[in-house]
């Protein structure tokens, strides 16, 4: 009898599963991976001996992650493994195992997810949480995180949890708890009266605070450190504008060396925008306004917030020389920018257009003067500095002026040309003290040649000239590629200006690689000069060395 | 016979979970991200009347992706006449130039909606790792076919998919 009645109920529970194409279907795996290998080789140009790897032929990163969906209920999880970690990584990276692990739960008016999240706020002038795979930077909030929208154009949303510190457990008030709030109301949504206007407008504004018990010997710290964030994006026809204000309280840490000076950041942008046109202005200053959840660290790890640096992210060879990260602690600047095409079938467009575009930035250390009679400015247990808001400090840290144009000549050719012009604290923003300041130009010819509809050959000169530093460089590319699977590159830095006659080194590399649909692999075999790999405003340190990398991704 | 309550109660649940799904209107994830204009946008939102879809992730700082929209940008008329596909450019920069997306497109006179995802959240969704990544969607939002790098001539091999798509072949062996 009983069974009976199961069974009835089963059937008559199936039947719109059934309909809804059986429940099992519904549900979804996908996921993707990556695997970097590097073997290393001793290279006496480079000062690297056998007894510098001594035992570290080998450097290994690795990540898989998995989301399984069923209907609105998703849950997934990313393994990562750094067997050791590939040089330039952090060593605290050393490990393996589940780094991410959460499940969530989603329809049209909430979302709530429990494990390992991410999250913006804004601009993430106050929150924000991400993971950037080339960088081994990770700091997803574990906790939960509630997303709630009460009518259409309102988004609440609350967070709570603790930062993921490189394999470190969380115990024992190690670090900091993260607690954050964020609303944003969209006007032209709540509004009925406004739905069809050309004016659009958004206001946000969100608050979050961090727990941490004092854990200091000298000073009496702070246990909760709060910031506040206003915003809004205002569109009026073909301008935009947005703003976010935000506020820190006093908040004494490793990198504000221990000041109790309350902490400020604040973007402007403004743009307008018009078919083949646009242009865009941005200004931008930060006062003290680095915001971790461990008062203690001074590496890229714990980070709250996030401070956008505002310059143009250069990805050539030699352009990526001297790339310019924020200054928490202090940094007054602007953006311009310009973006034009050429009309097709004018003088100067041809047959196709050209593109034009102009960007130049500029950041200066903030203006500071002593805190009082008789502290110096800076100095650990004051208030720090006293500063203007809108004056900007005599110290320049960058300028950039980049200056691009693509042209297509016929279905076969076509080019990019860049030229670049630099000045760069590499002081301050590296940490070579006392060494002067870069002022470098560099020009960019990047040629595409299509020799069959499927196959091409690209090719890339470049020089880069400067009194400074490491003196000239000049730097040559040429790729074949065969569309979708294939393409072979060799690429050659020669720093023929260096003042060191044994350090004008030829930096070559040889690379392969294989495309199925999104599976890839790649092998490279060569040099890698010292430098620093940067992205999205956050930079790690690579080394030098000489050897084979390996990279295999795919998603599915 | 708690047995069977807790049985009952466990399909009752998915039964919900998944008769809760019967409207959506493609098969992508449902993530808030936003428009050009600063404005909030489901992913779930995205459809195009039963024609083909192309999502593309790309970045300002990432050159083969800006290659790959200006080749399908110079195909898009011819494209969206012979089989109404829709193209959705998702930019994943984040905020250090987000603000210089639009103007950006602006001067590039791409067609094409652009919208941003600041933080990655659609891009960890959909699990992209490298960009330029693209995925075609067929009339019924299913994902069927998907693509990373960019190769000059990929447009060709991406319109052929397309043209299937349009014409009702099942084309997911491709994915």
């Amino acid at each position: 009898m009983k069974k009976a009645l199961a069974l009835i109920v089963l059937s008559f529970l199936f039947t719109p599963m059934v309909k809804a194409q059986g429940f099992l279907s519904k549900s979804e795996v996908h996921g993707n991976f990556e695997l970097d290998g590097m073997y290393y080789q001793a290279d006496d140009a480079l000062g690297i001996t056998d007894s510098i790897i001594n035992g570290n032929e080998f450097g290994f990163n690795g990540f898989a992650d998995i989301i399984y969906t069923l209907g609105n209920f998703s849950a997934g999880f990313r393994y990562e493994a750094y067997l050791p970690p590939i040089a330039g990584f952090d060593r605290n990276l050393d490990g393996q195992g589940i780094a991410n692990l959460w499940a969530s739960y989603t329809t049209d008016r909430f979302s709530i997810t429990i494990g390992d999240f991410y999250e913006q706020f804004g601009n993430g002038l106050t929150l924000r949480t991400y993971t950037e795979w080339s960088l081994g930077y990770d700091n997803a909030l574990k906790g939960a995180r509630f997303v709630f929208s009460p009518i259409d154009g309102i988004i609440l949303k609350g967070v709570y949890g603790v930062q993921r510190y490189f394999w470190t457990k969380y115990e024992n008030n190690n670090r900091g708890i993260v607690k954050g709030f964020d609303a944003e109301i969209n006007l032209n949504d709540v509004f009925n009266g406004m739905s069809d206007s050309k004016i659009k407008l958004t206001l946000g504004g969100s608050a979050v605070s961090k727990y941490q018990s004092d854990q200091n010997p000298f000073y009496k710290m702070p246990k909760n450190v709060a910031a506040f964030a206003g915003r809004f994006n205002l569109g009026i026809n073909k301008f935009n504008f947005s703003s976010e204000y935000a506020y820190k309280i006093n908040d004494p840490s490793a990198i504000n060396n221990y000041i109790y000076k309350p902490g400020a950041a604040f973007i402007f942008s403004g743009s307008y925008s018009t078919k083949g046109l646009g242009i865009y202005a941005q200004f931008k200053r930060v006062d003290n306004m680095s915001y971790k959840s461990d008062q203690a660290v001074t590496s890229n790890a714990l980070d709250i917030n996030f401070l956008p640096p505002l310059i143009e992210a250069h990805t050539y060879m030699l352009a990526a020389m001297y790339p310019y990260a924020t200054q928490p602690n202090g940094e007054i600047g602007f953006q311009i920018a310009i973006n034009y095409k050429v009309p097709k079938k004018s003088k100067i467009g041809g047959k196709y257009g050209m593109g034009v575009s102009i960007n130049y930035s500029q950041m200066n250390n903030i203006d500071r003067s002593a805190p009082n009679d008789t502290a110096y400015i800076g100095q650990s247990g004051t208030m720090g500095w006293n500063s203007d808001f809108f004056k900007f400090g005599k110290q320049i840290f960058n300028k950039d002026l980049t200056i691009e144009i693509d042209k297509k000549f016929n279905k076969k050719f076509k080019s990019t040309f860049k030229y670049i012009y630099q000045v760069y604290d590499i002081a301050t923003i590296q940490g070579h003290t006392g060494e002067p300041m870069v002022n470098a130009n560099i020009a960019i010819i990047d040629m595409t040649y299509k020799l069959a509809s499927k196959k091409a050959l690209r090719w890339e000169l470049q020089g880069l000239w400067t009194k400074e530093d490491n003196g000239n460089w000049a730097a040559a590319l040429i790729e074949y590629t065969v569309s979708p699977h294939w393409f072979v590159t060799i690429t050659d830095q020669y720093n023929y200006g260096n003042k060191h006659i044994n350090e004008k080194i030829h930096y070559y590399t040889g690379s392969f690689g294989y495309t199925l649909n999104t599976m890839r692999i790649a092998l490279t075999y060569g040099r890698q000069r010292e430098g620093v790999v940067c992205v999205g405003g956050v930079c790690r340190q690579v080394p030098a060395s000489n050897g084979f990398s390996l990279t295999i991704s795919g998603s599915f | 016979m708690k047995r069977i309550v807790l049985v009952f109660c466990t399909l009752l649940f998915f039964g919900y979970v998944t008769s809760q799904n019967l409207n959506k209107r493609n098969n992508l994830p449902s993530v808030n991200i936003k428009n050009l204009e600063g404005e909030t946008f489901n992913t779930k939102e995205i459809s195009n009347d039963g024609k083909p879809i192309i999502i593309s992730f790309w970045a300002l700082w990432c050159k083969p992706c800006k290659k790959e929209l200006d080749a399908y940008n110079d195909n898009y008329d011819d494209w969206q006449e012979e089989t109404g596909v829709e193209i959705i450019a998702v930019s994943i920069d984040d905020a250090r130039s987000t603000a210089k997306v639009l103007p950006y497109v602006s001067g590039k006179d791409w067609d094409f909606e652009v919208l941003l995802d600041p933080n990655g959240d659609f891009k960890r969704a959909m699990s992209v790792n490298m960009i330029p990544h693209t995925f075609i969607l067929n009339g019924a939002g299913e994902i069927v076919y998907q693509h990373t790098s960019y190769y000059e001539g990929l447009e060709d091999e991406i319109y052929e998919i397309v043209e299937k798509v349009a014409s009702g072949e099942n084309v997911s062996g491709n994915n």
